[in-house]
């Protein structure tokens, strides 16, 4: 597939930051484009169109989610913008917030515009401090400008736009817990209903996008919708920042049109494997995703083909595994993570995350019982569809795709105390691993 | 109105009900930890997930919506497995120290384990270490380990009493219940978070280590610590005197009723039992220069009746005065009026302490007048100076008073009743007044008859009998008809229900629940 450059055209250029720079070379045009010729409606007519999708995760329609927000409401309505990006194998968004910034603001304003709101926060991964920075730069040139502010472009159109730099919390990227951490409280996602469409940020109707959502908003609107829904495949408009990690050879942030064959962004773009091994597995979208095995790498990468495959394209933080990789010792760092960054609010979770760890732990150093896996599958089962938010379902479904992809190796395991793949290396090329 | 249907009975609720809420209506118990009606929804608990037909996952029924034709099922099996599962998961890192806990017994892990649980452990790590046993304020002592975080305490004191000494610290299965640093949980009603606690991590202090609950009797009373009237069960158990110091009374509990304290008690009223055995007037006494000149109770009526008998046919009827008492019950106080007033004629009748102060009052359940049935009282229609008949006494014009109650230790007071021709003391605890008296007349407390007593808003709530009266103390109703018969007026009341009936017209079953508001144009005259 040819590649398509929306996002990522200004990445590594540091003349992009600066606003007169970015508004020589077409910037600020779809926001112009907004306040001078489109009414309201139309922009998010352009937004439904455009077959835009979530790009945070969850992958709901952008537009179709703008109209959920009451019209005529008494209270003020927000944007809030989710940059707390720390869903592990994700790093798309720090590269949009480093290298291009005033895109961000433009979609940010374009939304603004759209639903009516007035006020934007952008709450920021607390670990972001340097993207942190350049935005803030960003935001006050804007406002110097005359870009943000009372008047935005001049236009009878008040925008005033606040960052809040989180404080280390893998919940608070929760759409509902990050609004709860923005009001000062604990990152605690909140019980649904109400959305947060209706009582969201200081119970008044707030619009929570991630970065890369808002930051196609721009092209979206100068293009126009159509033209973004046929660079994508159907029912996912236009392209993805993709988030490639693991043992391939060029990892890095690839944008790709939606529906790219998971293989291609392996093996075309990020160069195949680390030292030719052979693939053994794949997460395709941050670790919360199921996993794939090599053999299901041809899935075209939009949100309904993982749905089928029964994983999710989530954040597009894609994972390769190597045939070297013990998937045991692998799903130890995942269910440690989860257990490190379950908010404890409700029970399954809680204490579902922490068990998980405990025993996938004891697996790794050998200390098995025989019933540890029916007893993993067990309780991963009774953390899905249980809990208060996705975090418990996210630290489940890995575990019971592993135990599903991979259950030799976990049964090995099990019943040896030891790991096949260590063995398996250390006897086929002890010169290899000397060497290493 | 939605029309829900539950396990195939349908109930018409308003719209806003819950689920949890609608179940009740009809009678089905859904468990619960987190939830409690007082107390914004958390949700966090999922011990109460239901399954809605349509939905494709279980629904906690604590905050969904009722709607109407929603079918709701809580006996399916994967209800029943949602709730093993959420048991075990509450239970892995829970110490399982029942045998200490003085929870056991009261405790809904314990409850749902035995009616929804009963699965074999697969826990087979080490569980996690907290903090254990540290007092948190002046009456309670908290456990971490022992906590399942439901935060119903947190919520209490964020939403209930608005003073914000609770939070929940850390993350993951190490959050834990901790106090906000430079805080100490002592406010009012810091007390409530020990009966909302559905495990063991929140215990009192006062309480902790004295009883086994199930060796705890109960019983509907009134708190008699301010005019509002809370209700509460009394915990005793008088078969073990020796247990807590000859103490009976253990503890109180707060008793849901929705137009008074709804679940809440003060700690003031919840600490404020130990009158019942401590300090008391154990027997009827006849007194000379503060030295004991008489005991039992013929002797000491007989001398009493004489005394106000021979005031009487010598002096008349304004000669006796007496002072009853906010103290007592409604069917006390109307005896008094019918004996001394109606029948005897006396004029010099009071029952308010002009002296007594007024203490902590908020907008909360807290009075200032600390006595249970002013309200009563003033209707009994007792309303006479008490300065007056104290002067009176004073000056000898009165030769016979008569005090219930009252300990009236102002120096001008004291020394009236120090000139009284005849004092007769009627009560519970020795006091300032009972020092001076030349009969005491040993009265039962609350917590020994039974009766009404009529809050600060007019409602009419019945208190009843948890212990027999201590040694040989009487319930004044008792004291009071034998008095009068002696005097010559046979009265024809056995119990306090007696007077009840004649001056309500019904009984006290009638009284409902929850009592009923005294209408005044009803109340004696």
């Amino acid at each position: 597939m040819p590649i398509v450059k929306l996002l990522s055209e200004n990445f590594g250029r540091r003349e992009a930051r600066d606003i007169r720079w970015y508004r020589d070379h077409g910037g600020y045009e779809g926001a112009r484009k907004c306040l001078f010729e489109l009414t309201p409606e139309q922009v998010v007519q352009e937004v439904i169109d455009s077959n835009l999708r979530g790009l945070g995760g969850a992958g709901f329609p952008t537009g179709r989610k703008w109209t959920f927000v009451p019209q005529e409401s008494k209270k003020p309505k927000f944007l809030v913008v989710n940059a707390d990006e720390g869903e592990p194998g994700t790093f798309k968004d720090r590269q949009i917030l480093t290298w291009d910034p005033h895109r961000l603001l433009e979609g940010m304003m374009i939304c603004c515009y759209a639903v009516g709101i007035h006020t934007a926060f952008i709450y920021i991964r607390g670990e972001y401090v340097r993207p942190a920075e350049i935005l803030k730069q960003a935001m006050a040139d804007a406002y110097r400008e005359g870009v943000l502010g009372p008047r935005c472009l001049g236009k009878d159109f008040t925008l005033d736009i606040f960052v809040h730099e989180g404080a280390g919390a893998y919940i608070c990227g929760e759409e509902s817990a990050l609004l709860e951490s923005l009001e000062g409280k604990k990152g605690w996602p909140r019980l649904r209903p109400p959305f947060p469409a209706i009582e969201g940020l200081f119970a008044c109707p707030t619009v929570i996008n991630n970065v890369e959502t808002l930051s196609h908003l721009p092209r979206i609107v100068v293009n126009g919708g159509k033209w973004f829904a046929e660079v994508g495949s159907p029912r996912n408009g236009g392209t993805r920042l993709f988030c490639l990690s693991g043992n391939v050879k060029r990892p890095g942030v690839y944008e790709l049109p939606m529906g790219t064959p998971l293989r291609e962004l392996i093996y075309e773009h990020g160069g195949g494997m680390l030292d030719d091994k052979a693939l053994k597995a794949v997460i395709p979208g941050g670790v919360s995703a199921p996993v794939l095995a090599a053999k299901e790498i041809d899935v075209p990468l939009d949100f309904d083909s993982l749905i089928k495959l029964g994983s999710m394209l989530g954040s597009g933080g894609v994972v390769a595994m190597d045939e070297d990789v013990c998937m045991v010792r692998a799903l130890q760092v995942i269910s440690h993570f989860f257990a490190h960054e379950s908010c404890g609010q409700c029970t399954p979770c809680r204490e579902g995350t922490g068990w998980l760890e405990k025993i996938v732990t004891r697996l790794v150093e050998g200390q098995a019982y025989s019933q540890d896996l029916p007893n993993l599958m067990r309780v991963a089962g009774n953390m899905i569809g249980t809990s208060i938010c996705a975090l418990s379902d996210a630290a489940a479904l890995p575990v019971r795709s592993f135990l599903h992809k991979f259950n030799s190796e976990f049964e090995y395991h099990a019943q040896h105390r030891r790991c096949d793949v260590e063995e398996r290396k250390a006897t086929a090329t002890p010169l290899a691993r000397s060497a290493v | 109105m939605p029309t829900i249907t539950i396990d195939g009975q349908s109930v018409n609720v308003p719209a806003g009900t819950t689920i949890i809420q609608a179940a009740e209506k009809l009678g089905i118990y859904i468990p619960r930890y987190c939830y409690h009606p007082g107390l914004p929804v958390a949700g966090s608990c999922r011990m109460c997930l239901v399954e809605v037909e349509k939905l494709p996952k279980l629904q906690i029924a604590c905050h969904t919506a009722a709607t109407d034709g929603m079918n709701v099922i809580t006996t399916s099996a994967p209800v029943q497995q949602a709730r093993r599962a959420m048991l075990e998961f509450l239970l892995i890192n829970h110490p399982l120290d029942c045998p200490v806990c003085d929870q056991s017994g009261e405790c809904d892990l314990q409850n749902f384990y035995m009616e929804f649980g009963q699965y074999d452990s697969h826990f087979l790590e080490n569980k996690i270490k907290k903090k254990k046993a540290y007092p948190i304020g002046p009456h309670v002592i908290l456990d971490q380990e022992r906590c399942i975080l439901c935060t119903r305490c947190t919520r209490f004191c964020e939403h209930v009493t608005k003073t914000h000494e609770l939070g929940v610290f850390q993350r993951g299965n190490r959050s834990v219940i901790d106090l906000h640093p430079g805080k100490v949980l002592d406010n009012q009603y810091s007390g409530n978070v020990i009966d909302i606690c559905p495990v063991g991590a929140l215990l009192e202090r006062d309480f902790r280590f004295q009883c086994r609950v199930w060796y705890l009797g109960t019983q509907e009373s009134i708190c008699t610590g301010c005019a509002r009237g809370c209700n509460t069960s009394i915990h005793f158990n008088q078969l073990r005197p020796g247990g807590r110091m000859g103490r009976r009374v253990y503890r109180l509990k707060p008793r849901f009723n929705p137009y008074v304290n709804k679940w809440w008690l003060c700690d003031e009223g919840r600490f404020g039992y130990r009158f019942i055995d401590e300090d008391r007037i154990e027997a009827p006494q006849l007194r000379r220069q503060g030295r004991v000149a008489g005991t039992g109770w013929k002797s000491v009526l007989d001398e009493v009746s004489n005394a106000i008998k021979s005031a009487l046919e010598k002096f008349g009827s304004s000669s006796i005065g007496v002072i009853a008492s906010p103290q007592l019950s409604n069917e006390e106080l109307y005896l008094i009026q019918k004996i001394f007033v109606e029948l005897m004629g006396v004029e010099n009748i009071g029952f308010s302490n002009p002296w007594e102060q007024h203490g902590y009052q908020d907008d909360f359940l807290v009075r200032a007048d600390k006595n249970p049935n002013t309200r009563g009282a003033e209707l009994a229609g007792l309303n006479g100076d008490v300065r007056a008949i104290l002067e009176k006494t004073a000056s000898g014009e009165i030769k016979v008073l008569y005090v219930f109650r009252h300990g009236f230790s102002n120096p001008g007071a004291r020394d009236a009743l120090k000139k009284a021709g005849y004092l007769i003391f009627q009560g519970t605890n020795w006091n300032a007044s009972a020092a001076e008296a030349h009969a005491v007349l040993a009265a039962a407390t609350h917590a020994e008859k039974d009766g009404t007593f009529t809050n600060f808003e007019g409602r009419i709530q019945r208190f009843k009998q948890a212990l027999l009266p201590l040694e040989d103390s009487r319930p004044d109703v008792e004291i009071l008809i034998d008095l009068a018969r002696r005097l010559g007026y046979p009265l024809v009341y056995l119990t306090p229900e007696d007077l009840f009936m004649e001056w309500r017209g019904k009984s006290y079953d009638d009284l409902g629940a929850f009592g009923e508001p005294v209408e005044v144009t009803a109340a004696p005259v």
